[in-house]
C-alpha cells in the first residue's frame, strides 16, 4: 500500500498544470468570457490527453487510469478550463471524433426526469448530445437543441440554453453502461472541484498575506488564519478521498467504487463551494468584484453541484451503503 | 499509488478476523464506569491476550516485544478491530498510542527494554503529564520544576488533566530543567513511575460524572536521572514529537471505530419508530448521515496519505493538526445525530428499553473532550494556518 503518486503521474500531473497556467491563466479569465470554448483550444486539450486519457492505447488513446484522470482534472479545475470537458472524456471510446477533439460532446444527466426546466452548457458550441438516463443513454445532433441561449448565465464561463423539449436520438448505452457514466462522471467531477478547493484556498492566503489593515497583513489575524485552516482541511479531505475513489475504480479489490466515489463526490462538492464562498470572503470588497478572480470559482462550484447527482444524492447513496 | 492490501496484509486479515471472531466474546462485556480497578483489569487483561496471541504493537520491533510488521498491517489491524468491535484501548491508550511511540524514536535502549514489552503485555499503564493550570495551550509556559541532584531530579509542580493518573504505572513528565533559558529551551521529558513518594493525585470529576482524570501535585518527587528522555532542555523538541503521534496517528483505531458506529445507527434508525414509520424512512436523516459516512471514508484515505508520510520520516507530519481537527469535530457531529436519534430516550446515561444508551450518550459527551484535549482545535488551526500555510504566528 502506498498512497504517494508515482513519477509517471508526478509527470502527468506536472505537464497538465504547467498546460493549464499557460493557456489558461487567471488574469485572462475575463478574456474567455466571449468565446469560452473555441475549436482551437479544444483540439489543444485533446493533445494534451484530457479525452483519450482512459482509452486503450489501441484505439488510439493513452491507455491510463482513473487515478490518473482525476489528476488531470484536478488541474482542469484550479485554472476553471472552460466546455463539457467531463462528458467529451466518458464519451471518448463511443462518439467519433471524441478523444481527438474534432467533436464536442456534451449531455445531460436526466436521471431526475422530474427536474425542469432543462438548461443546456455550451448547446451553442456542441457536435453531438447525450442525454444520460438510468435505463440508458441516448445520442442526439446537437442541431436538435432547439431554444433560447440566457443573455446572462450565473457563470460567465458556461453559455446555457434553455430547451423546451429534450431531443431523442439512437440509444449507445444500455442501463449499466449509463450508470458508469454517471458514477465515473461523479468521480471526474469530484477531481474538478478538488482543483476548486485547492485554488480558491491558495488565492485565499495569497491574498491575506498581502492585503493589509491596522499595520498589519489580514493573515496574521486568528479570525482569518482559522477560516483558511478550515479551507485547508476541506482540500486535504478532498484530494484524499478523491485519490482513495480513482485508484478503488481502476482496482476492485481495493473496495466499493461506487461508495469511494460517492464518499469523494460529497467530500469535494462541499470543499468546493465552501472554499470558494470563503475565498469571496476573506477578499473583502475586492472579492464582491468581477474583476478578481474568486467569483468564476464560486460560480462554477454552483454549477457543479447539479453535475452527475447532487451532493445530496451522493449523501444518499453513501447512506444506503452504510446501513446495508 | 497503490492502495490495494498485499496478499501477506490479506493473509494477516484473515488470520486476525477468525482470531477476534474467538476472543471478542470471550473478554465479556466492559465492567461499570466508576469501577477503576475492574476498568484497569479488562482493559489490560485484553492487552495481555494481544500479546500472547502476536497481535500486541503490530507495527513495534520485534526486539521490544512488538510485531515487526508494516504500518500497513497496522491498518489492517484497526479496520479488523473496528469491526469485530473488540475492546477500546482504555486505559492503555498514553503507553500504546504516544507514550511507547515516543520511546521507539527518543528513548535509550535501557528505556526502550524496561518499558516497551511491559506497555504492549499489558503491565505498564502511562498517563500524560503535560499540562498545567497556567500552561494550557501555551503549553511550552510549563513551571514544574526539575532540579537536578546528583543522580536524581527533584520535581516539584502541578499538573492537571491527568487521565487515568490513579491508575497508572507511569507518566509521561514535561518539567523545566533551565528556568533561565527562553521558554521552549529549558524543558525536559521525564518518565515519572507513578509509586514514587511525594505524588498527590486529586480526582477531578469530569463532565460526564466521573474522574476520568485528576490533578497531580509533586512534591520534590526524586526522579532517577536515567529516565531522561533524550537530551536535558531538549524536551520540547520531543514533546511535539510525541504531540505529532498524538495528532497524527493516534486516532486511527476511531476513525474506523467511528465508521462502525455509523453503521450500528443506520441500524438501529431502521429498528426505532418515528411517525409512524422507521426513522431510517426520513430522508433528512439519511442524507445527513450519508455526509458524516464520507466524511468519515475521507479521513480513513487522509489517515492512509498520513501513514505514508510516517514511513518516510518515522513521526507523523504536520498534516497531522488537520486530521486531528477534522476527526474529532466530524466526532463531535456524529455522536450529536446518534443523541438526537435517541429522542427523549437521550434524557438517560444507562441502557435500558434495548436501546444502547451508554454507547450512544456517554461517547457523545466524551466527545466534548476530544476537541480540546492534545491541543486544542484553535491551536491546531493555528498549527495548520501558521506552519503549514505559513500565515503569520501569534505571539509566543
Amino acid at each position: 500500500m502506498n498512497f504517494s503518486l508515482n513519477d509517471d503521474q508526478l509527470a502527468l500531473q506536472q505537464g497538465i498544470r504547467d498546460f493549464c497556467e499557460q493557456e489558461f491563466p487567471l488574469d485572462a479569465l475575463a478574456a474567455l468570457e466571449k468565446a469560452p470554448v473555441t475549436r482551437e483550444r479544444w483540439k489543444q486539450l485533446a493533445d494534451m490527453g484530457v479525452f483519450s486519457l482512459r482509452l486503450p492505447e489501441a484505439q488510439g488513446g493513452v491507455g491510463l487510469g482513473m487515478a490518473e484522470a482525476v489528476l488531470v482534472f484536478a488541474e482542469l479545475g484550479r485554472r476553471l478550463v472552460p466546455g463539457p470537458l467531463v462528458w467529451s472524456h466518458l464519451l471518448a471510446g463511443t462518439i467519433e471524433g471524441a478523444a481527438a477533439g474534432d467533436a464536442i460532446v456534451g449531455g445531460l444527466d436526466d436521471t431526475h426526469p422530474t427536474n425542469r426546466p432543462q438548461l443546456i452548457e455550451h448547446a451553442g458550441v456542441l457536435d453531438a448530445f447525450v442525454l444520460l438516463g438510468r435505463a440508458g443513454a441516448e445520442r442526439a445532433p446537437a442541431s436538435a437543441l432547439a431554444g433560447a441561449d440566457l443573455a446572462t448565465p450565473l457563470d460567465p464561463l458556461t453559455p446555457v440554453r434553455h430547451v423546451a423539449a429534450l431531443p431523442r436520438g439512437a440509444r449507445i448505452a444500455d442501463g449499466a453502461l449509463a450508470a458508469e457514466w454517471l458514477r465515473d462522471g461523479a468521480l471526474l467531477t469530484a477531481a474538478f472541484q478538488l482543483g476548486i478547493a485547492e485554488v480558491t484556498l491558495e488565492l485565499a492566503v495569497e491574498y491575506a498575506k498581502k492585503r493589509e489593515q491596522f499595520d498589519r497583513p489580514i493573515a496574521s489575524f486568528q479570525a482569518i488564519k482559522h477560516l483558511a485552516a478550515d479551507m485547508y482541511v476541506r482540500s486535504e479531505l478532498a484530494r484524499a478521498a478523491v485519490y482513495a475513489a480513482g485508484a478503488t475504480r481502476d482496482d476492485p479489490a481495493i473496495g466499493d467504487a461506487g461508495r469511494a466515489i460517492s464518499s469523494a463526490r460529497v467530500v469535494a462538492g462541499d470543499a468546493a463551494l465552501k472554499n470558494a464562498r470563503m475565498c469571496v470572503q476573506i477578499y473583502g470588497g475586492m472579492g464582491f468584484t468581477w474583476e478578481m478572480p474568486p467569483h468564476y470559482y464560486l460560480k462554477r462550484a454552483l454549477l457543479l453541484e447539479h453535475a452527475f447527482g447532487t451532493t445530496e444524492d451522493h449523501s444518499e447513496a453513501v447512506a444506503e451503503s452504510t446501513g446495508s | 499509488m497503490n492502495l490495494r492490501y498485499s496478499d501477506a496484509d490479506e493473509k494477516f486479515r484473515a488470520e486476525l478476523r477468525a482470531w477476534l471472531a474467538g476472543e471478542v466474546p470471550k473478554h465479556g462485556a466492559p465492567p461499570p464506569r466508576h469501577d477503576w480497578d475492574a476498568r484497569r483489569a479488562w482493559d489490560t487483561g485484553w492487552q495481555r491476550k494481544l500479546f500472547d496471541a502476536g497481535y500486541a504493537g503490530v507495527n513495534w520491533p520485534k526486539a521490544y516485544g512488538g510485531r515487526g510488521a508494516t504500518l500497513t498491517e497496522e491498518l489492517v489491524y484497526y479496520e479488523e478491530t473496528a469491526r469485530a468491535k473488540a475492546p477500546y484501548v482504555g486505559m492503555n491508550f498514553v503507553g500504546l498510542r504516544h507514550g511507547g511511540p515516543t520511546l521507539i524514536a527518543e528513548g535509550s535502549e535501557l528505556q526502550k527494554k524496561r518499558h516497551l514489552p511491559r506497555i504492549l503485555r499489558g503491565e505498564e499503564v502511562w498517563c500524560q503529564g503535560f499540562s498545567e493550570p497556567t500552561a494550557g495551550s501555551d503549553l511550552a509556559a510549563l513551571k514544574t520544576a526539575a532540579v537536578r541532584d546528583g543522580d536524581h531530579y527533584a520535581v516539584t509542580g502541578h499538573k492537571i488533566w491527568t487521565s487515568f493518573a490513579q491508575r497508572a504505572d507511569f507518566c509521561e513528565l514535561l518539567v523545566r530543567t533551565n528556568p533561565s533559558a527562553p521558554k521552549h529551551k529549558g524543558i525536559s521529558w521525564l518518565i515519572l513511575p507513578m509509586d514514587l513518594p511525594g505524588i498527590e493525585i486529586r480526582p477531578l470529576p469530569t463532565l460526564r460524572g466521573e474522574s476520568d482524570f485528576s490533578e497531580m501535585f509533586l512534591e520534590k518527587v526524586r526522579v532517577p536521572s536515567e529516565n531522561l528522555v533524550g537530551a536535558e532542555n531538549d524536551g520540547w523538541r520531543i514533546t511535539n514529537v510525541t504531540l505529532r503521534f498524538e495528532r497524527g496517528t493516534a486516532w486511527a483505531a476511531d476513525i474506523m471505530e467511528l465508521s462502525q458506529f455509523l453503521r450500528d445507527l443506520a441500524r438501529l434508525a431502521k429498528r426505532l419508530t418515528r411517525d409512524d414509520a422507521s426513522a431510517w424512512e426520513d430522508k433528512a436523516l439519511r442524507k445527513e448521515l450519508g455526509r458524516l459516512a464520507a466524511e468519515a471514508d475521507a479521513l480513513w484515505a487522509l489517515m492512509k496519505w498520513q501513514i505514508g508520510e510516517v514511513q518516510k520520516t518515522g513521526v507523523p507530519g504536520l498534516g497531522g493538526s488537520a486530521l486531528k481537527l477534522a476527526y474529532t469535530e466530524l466526532n463531535q457531529r456524529v455522536y450529536e445525530l446518534g443523541h438526537r436519534l435517541l429522542g427523549r430516550a437521550g434524557f438517560a446515561r444507562d441502557d435500558f428499553a434495548g436501546l444502547p444508551i451508554v454507547e450512544i450518550n456517554d461517547t457523545f459527551l466524551n466527545t466534548f473532550s476530544l476537541t480540546i484535549a492534545a491541543g486544542s482545535s484553535q491551536i491546531q488551526r493555528n498549527i495548520v494556518s501558521e506552519r503549514i500555510l505559513g500565515m503569520p504566528r501569534e505571539p509566543r
